[in-house]
């Protein structure tokens, strides 16, 4: 037997279940994003039209594509990095010497990241509560009025980030806290000697070690704060005025819940393209710096 | 579904006793992935014998061809009497001259109301129309000051604007273009505009209120437009010092006594069932005067026939009074399968309303735009006489 046609066979078991379980549902999904598959179409087959790019250029035009879309980009481009510095910051302290009941710190940590998020919705939809919330009661001890947290739409986003935030943290943390480990301590004894304060040990030896495990962190966190979904569906259900209505969102509305597969199809598309072209360029760019 | 899917098990063995052939295989169903459900176990082909449908999902499955007329069973069926139905509920499983569904419980949406507030506001007698709404609100509204509301309308159910709007035809050309440019539904647009623009209601979603019944007995707002169910609840979590302070009305309409949404369940048959005559059995027996009065007892749902109003249980609740009254006057939402969708539209536009972001002709154009953009395959379908593009308008 030649050793290629051995690999091939041991390969075929794998490689036979990623065609049937990811390329045959891309195809197809594919192919119903150019038709206008709906509740007509599972009616009688004949009902179904064949539309070429018109689910995407219908969806260029409309307004809530863009919407939705600009919300997600504030949702990712303010939540991803406080997400990593959040979790970082609760790694370095947890790493830190200094620090005492580790083990429950790290529990309690974490813990956010293993509730689920319908339950824990609750809660924090009272701690935002405009007349009853803790939050509020809190902040009117300074002297500041209260906040529609959740109803005003300006305020919408900023909540469901910090909920994100606090709920996701927490996995970033751990492997955050594994990099830590991993770095030799003689460098920092080394910096130490050579004069460096606990901001350039940080500066010039933590982050530059840490650099793959941020590529990592980053590129996770960036792909699974794109799918932005379960947060405002619990919380909000897209509102005040669709204010935290993400691309996600919109795609089960028109999916599950209108039963327009055709349209779904071509907004996890362009999704799919944009968090690929996202991801693409943060390897470049990591690339170019050398992390890799 | 739900609640009433446990508790019509204990009308069952009666029916099997006077039935003995037949077994009755009951299968309880969350109503919240109920439509999910049904719509793959139609793909599967797997759906039961029969079911009970929201109304307002009857238009999609008649269309997908998935449902059975009853028409030759009800002629057949006497004690089923179709004048004794209320008309609105009745009308709801009606598409294309065929009758594809037969009531089981019904419910609309009215006024629950704080008589108390009301009468410190100086108003003694509910409204019965806009004009006097509108007086009322704004009595109580000076008189509870800017903390505390006339109104609970929340912006994030499209029910309260609909039944608002439902007194006037909002699709038009057999539900082939929307029909929100009308000058009825400007009007109503225009008056729930005003509610907000006065601080008659909080423009907020029911999200923000936690606990919509002790923000009531708070006297938070005094009109809810609610459903039946809240009898019970308001019964049950109201104190006592305030039991007799609450009433129900029926909705006030731009002239007088206004139109309501008829919702509510109804039962169907498949048209895959193999057991189509025991099936209608069932309904049938489900139907009858007395079961509903029973099945009213276990779960407080109203009956869609007039006669179970005369038993007791109902005819002396005085706070059910007013649904029975409202129920007269009660319609069905136009029978298209993307209607849910276009009552999203409805809620959200109508947001965009409260909240001063759109005027109301603005917003009148736009729910058309949307409406005309949602029915564009159903006006394919009617134009290529398309097999069965089911549904009339109203």
């Amino acid at each position: 037997m030649k050793r290629s046609l051995a690999g091939w066979t041991f390969a075929a078991p794998a490689l036979l279940v990623i065609a049937v379980f990811f390329f045959l549902p891309v195809v197809a999904a594919l192919a119903l994003s150019v038709t206008d598959f709906d509740i007509y179409a599972l009616a009688d087959i004949h009902n179904l039209r064949f539309v070429a790019l018109d689910n995407y250029l219908g969806l260029l035009r409309n307004p809530l594509f863009w919407k939705t879309l600009g919300n997600t980009l504030y949702f990712v481009v303010v939540g991803v990095p406080l997400s990593i510095a959040v979790s970082l910051g609760a790694a370095l302290l947890l790493h830190s010497k200094l620090g005492r009941f580790k083990g429950f710190f790290r529990t309690a940590f974490f813990a956010p990241v293993v509730t689920t998020v319908v339950a824990v919705a609750v809660i924090w939809r009272y701690l935002f509560h405009t007349r009853y919330g803790l939050v509020n009661w809190g902040l009117s001890w300074v002297g500041i009025d209260p906040i529609d947290w959740l109803g005003d739409p300006h305020w919408a986003m900023p909540t469901i980030i910090v909920f994100a935030v606090w709920k996701n943290f927490g996995y970033n943390m751990i492997i955050f806290l594994a990099g830590l480990q991993s770095i030799p301590e003689d460098l920092y004894e080394a910096a130490r000697i050579d004069g460096a304060g606990p901001w350039r040990q940080f500066r010039h030896v933590t982050l530059p070690m840490l650099g793959p495990v941020l590529l990592l962190v980053g590129i996770l966190t960036m792909s699974g704060y794109f799918q932005l979904f379960a947060e405002p569906y619990v919380m909000t259900q897209g509102g005040p005025l669709e204010s935290t209505k993400s691309v996600l969102y919109l795609m089960y509305e028109e999916g599950f819940k209108w039963w327009n597969l055709g349209n779904a199809s071509a907004v996890a598309f362009l999704l799919f393209v944009l968090m690929a072209a996202v991801t693409s360029a943060m390897m470049w760019f990591a690339r170019r710096k050398g992390a890799e | 579904m739900g609640f009433e899917g446990e508790q019509v098990a204990q009308l069952l063995p009666e029916f099997e006793r006077r039935n003995p052939g037949i077994h009755v295989d009951l299968q309880q169903m969350p109503v919240l992935s109920a439509h999910e459900k049904l719509l793959t176990a139609y793909a599967g082909d797997s759906l039961p014998d029969v079911t009970p449908l929201g109304n307002t999902w009857i238009p999609e499955f008649a269309l997908l061809g998935a449902l059975d007329p009853l028409d030759e069973e009800i002629a057949a069926t006497p004690a089923l009497d179709v004048a004794d139905y209320y008309a609105g509920p009745w009308d709801s499983g009606v598409i294309d001259g065929r009758t594809y569904a037969v009531p089981w419980y019904v419910e609309t949406r009215i006024p629950f109301y704080r008589v108390d507030l009301l009468h410190e506001a100086g108003i003694d007698k509910p409204p019965a129309s806009w004009d006097e709404w509108r007086t009322a609100m704004a009595a109580v509204k000076r008189k509870v000051g800017p903390k505390r509301y006339a109104i609970l309308l929340p912006l994030n159910e499209f029910e309260p604007l609909l039944n608002l709007a439902i007194h006037d035809p909002l699709l038009r050309d057999d539900g082939r273009y929307g029909n929100f440019r009308s000058a009825g539904f400007k009007r109503t647009l225009a008056f729930y505009k005003e509610i907000f623009d006065n601080d008659w209601a909080p423009k907020v979603a029911n999200t923000a209120i936690s606990n919509v019944w002790d923000e009531f007995g708070n006297g938070y707002y005094t009109f809810y437009v609610n459903g039946p169910w809240n009898i019970a609840e308001f019964r049950k979590r109201l104190p006592p010092s305030l039991a007799d302070k609450w009433m129900t009305m029926p909705l006030p309409g731009p002239d007088g006594p206004g139109a309501s949404v008829a919702g509510g369940t109804s039962f169907v048959v498949f048209r895959n069932s193999r057991h189509k005559a025991a099936a209608w059995k069932l309904i049938a027996y489900l139907s009858e005067p007395r079961v509903q009065v029973a099945f009213h007892t276990l779960t407080g749902n109203l009956p869609p026939r007039r006669s179970p109003w005369k038993d007791p249980s109902l005819a002396n609740d005085r706070h059910a009074r007013a649904f029975r009254e409202q129920l007269e006057r009660a319609v069905p939402t136009p029978k298209v399968p993307e209607w849910e969708r276009i009552a999203t539209e409805l809620r959200l536009v109508g947001e965009q309303v409260a909240n001063d972001r759109m005027t109301v002709d603005q917003a009148a154009a736009e729910l058309d735009r949307r409406a005309d953009a949602i029915l564009e395959k159903r006006r394919w379908m009617l134009d290529h006489g398309g097999g069965h593009a089911a549904g009339a308008t109203q």
